[in-house]
């Protein structure tokens, strides 16, 4: 799949965004005044700059308005929806804190559940996916909870949860590139099964439909910049997980190296996020006898 | 409403028989011919003339090669438009009500009035169906020709799909699957309707008819390539013709 920019800002920012409001919902850290303000304007800045992104991959972003409209079935509606309401809980127990010193905590613990909430919905858009076996499977929920939990409590400046909290996302993320690497072939799609042709031999594409690529190959057939794919596992993974957590455990606190572990985890969450996409093989791609 | 229809009366789609598909692409033109002046926003084209053009079409023809091992390859021309799933994915998926199943005929539309142009019915969709326009910024499909089936003021000879009404060879039919007496339907059970990709469970309507067997001319030393089949013609003159040319033979 093509790894657009924009949903990747989106997945990444909103994730850690309302991860980190999770955290502050349930009272953690349990700020009030100036310091609250901080701590929930980073986090409404985040998730709701990664919102914005995400419009920007829209062809057609005057009818946004109307995607709050179907959540009976569709997990991009109940994204939004799920979104504005936890945002507005919040707000009103981020009031309640900054400006009143009240904690008004039935608010702080229906936001921080309504925000896990949204970044479950978040993770089923691709979840769903069955044209994508790479991203439907369980792990890919677990993983979008794990990633926005983990960087909310680095965020939240939670010392030991967060690195607990790192140390298994690194695992879960590790097991789900191996996992990952298998599911095209356990989905048993092939270009004999996409044509129905296999009763009559091998098939292989001998001509292309059309001259150059078109929509679909350069949305779905995303092909190129796999190739350093391995590396940036590893990279991604020593900079989200291991280099934070070593610093939040070994390195005595101070606000520099807790800045060094959050920029750290960032740039690997966006590297983890680009191969989220890059590597993920659609099934139309057998059509082009590409994958 | 994305949620689907329980079940719809009728289940129009098309048989494609890809034994008689010749891989002209005339349905592919006529497709955009039509549906560029017709429902909906025109099917744009961009850099038509260029380096790397790039359009909006609602239909394409793939061209495969199918080759098993001691014989020899064939080739299957594999036209490719929406198949009208009956358990659609990209309908559910769109978060705007814009992508819709019918539930009198079960055809799939884009209201584009609604469509927001986020592209994830396109992902949904297995069978790459969907394509959105670059410069409408809406989602576009197949519609089934749905302003032509039903459309009074052509002539009835006209009122099936374009694609279907251009087909030189007839390899494109439409009808209803829901009625076992109908054409299509007949058709399938007749030569064994192929279902794309079943393990993605969209239950497509529409059916692929297999290729025939072909003759095995492989190892047939006296066959006359271009004119298998006839044959060869009398060259022995007779009568006065005959004669003469016995006795050109002697000299
Ligand atoms: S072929 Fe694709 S676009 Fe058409 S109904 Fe099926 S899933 Fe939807
Ligand atoms: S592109 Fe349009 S039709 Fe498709 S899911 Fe998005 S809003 Fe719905
Ligand atoms: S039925 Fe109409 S819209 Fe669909 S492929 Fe044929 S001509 Fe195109």
């Amino acid at each position: 799949m093509h790894p657009a920019p924009s949903v990747i800002i989106f997945t990444s920012l909103s994730g850690i965004g309302f991860g980190l409001m999770a955290w502050l919902g349930f009272g953690f850290p349990p700020a009030t005044g100036m310091t609250a303000f901080i701590f929930f304007f980073i986090a409404y800045a985040l998730a709701v700059g990664g919102l914005i992104a995400s419009t920007f991959h829209l062809g057609n972003p005057k009818n946004a308005i109307k995607a709050f409209s179907q959540w009976r079935s569709s997990w991009l509606s109940r994204e939004g929806i799920m979104a504005i309401v936890s945002l507005f809980v919040m707000a009103v127990y981020a009031i309640g804190l900054i400006f009143l010193e009240q904690r008004w905590q039935i608010f702080g613990w229906a936001g921080a559940i309504f925000s896990l909430v949204t970044i479950y919905t978040t993770s089923m858009i691709y979840g769903q996916m069955k044209t994508v076996p790479r991203w439907s499977m369980g792990l890919t929920p677990a993983l979008f909870l794990l990633y926005a939990l983990a960087g909310g409590a680095l965020l939240a400046g939670q010392v030991f949860p967060a690195a607990l909290l790192l140390t298994v996302l690194t695992v879960v993320q590790y097991v789900s590139w191996q996992i990952g690497d298998t599911r095209f072939e356990q989905s048993r799609h092939t270009i004999e099964t996409a044509t129905g042709l296999g009763s009559l031999g091998k098939v292989r594409l001998l001509e292309s439909p059309h001259s150059s690529p078109n929509y679909l190959m350069k949305e779905m057939v995303y092909i190129v910049g796999r190739k350093h794919a391995q590396k940036l596992r590893i990279i991604a993974i020593v900079l989200l997980g291991i280099v934070p957590a070593v610093i939040l455990l070994f390195v005595p606190f101070s606000h520099m190296f807790a800045g060094v572990a959050v920029l750290s985890h960032m740039i690997g969450l966006f590297i983890s996020r680009w191969l989220f996409f890059a590597e993920a093989e659609h099934v139309v791609g057998l059509y082009y006898d590409k994958r | 409403m994305t949620t689907l229809p329980q079940n719809t009366k009728k289940r129009l789609g098309l048989a494609i028989d890809l034994d008689t598909c010749v891989g002209c692409h005339a349905c592919v033109i006529s497709c955009k011919e039509w549906n560029t002046s017709n429902y909906g926003a025109p099917l744009s084209d961009v850099d038509a003339y260029g380096a790397a053009p790039d359009g909006t079409f609602l239909n394409r023809v793939h061209t495969f090669e199918v080759k098993a091992d001691g014989s020899n390859a064939q080739t299957v021309h594999f036209p490719k438009s929406c198949l009208h799933c009956e358990d659609a994915p990209c309908v559910t998926v769109c978060p705007t009500g814009a992508s819709y199943k019918r539930t009198e005929d079960g055809i799939v539309l884009v209201n584009e009035a609604d469509c927001m142009g986020c592209g994830l019915c396109a992902w949904a969709c297995p069978y790459g169906a969907r394509e959105l326009d670059k410069v409408e910024g809406v989602m576009k499909k197949c519609t089934l020709c749905v302003d032509r089936i039903y459309n009074e003021n052509i002539p009835e000879e006209d009122r099936v799909p374009s694609c279907v009404r251009t087909c030189p060879a007839g390899a494109r039919h439409f009808g209803d699957f829901a009625d076992p007496e109908s054409n299509v339907s007949k058709l399938s059970a007749e030569r064994g309707g192929l279902v794309l990709m079943e393990a993605q469970g969209t239950k497509p309507v529409n059916r692929y008819l297999p290729p025939r067997p072909k003759a095995d001319v492989s190892g047939d030393a006296q066959i006359d390539m271009p004119n298998p089949f006839l044959t060869p013609a009398t060259t022995k003159p007779e009568g006065f013709l005959g004669w003469l040319d016995s006795a050109l033979e002697k000299i």
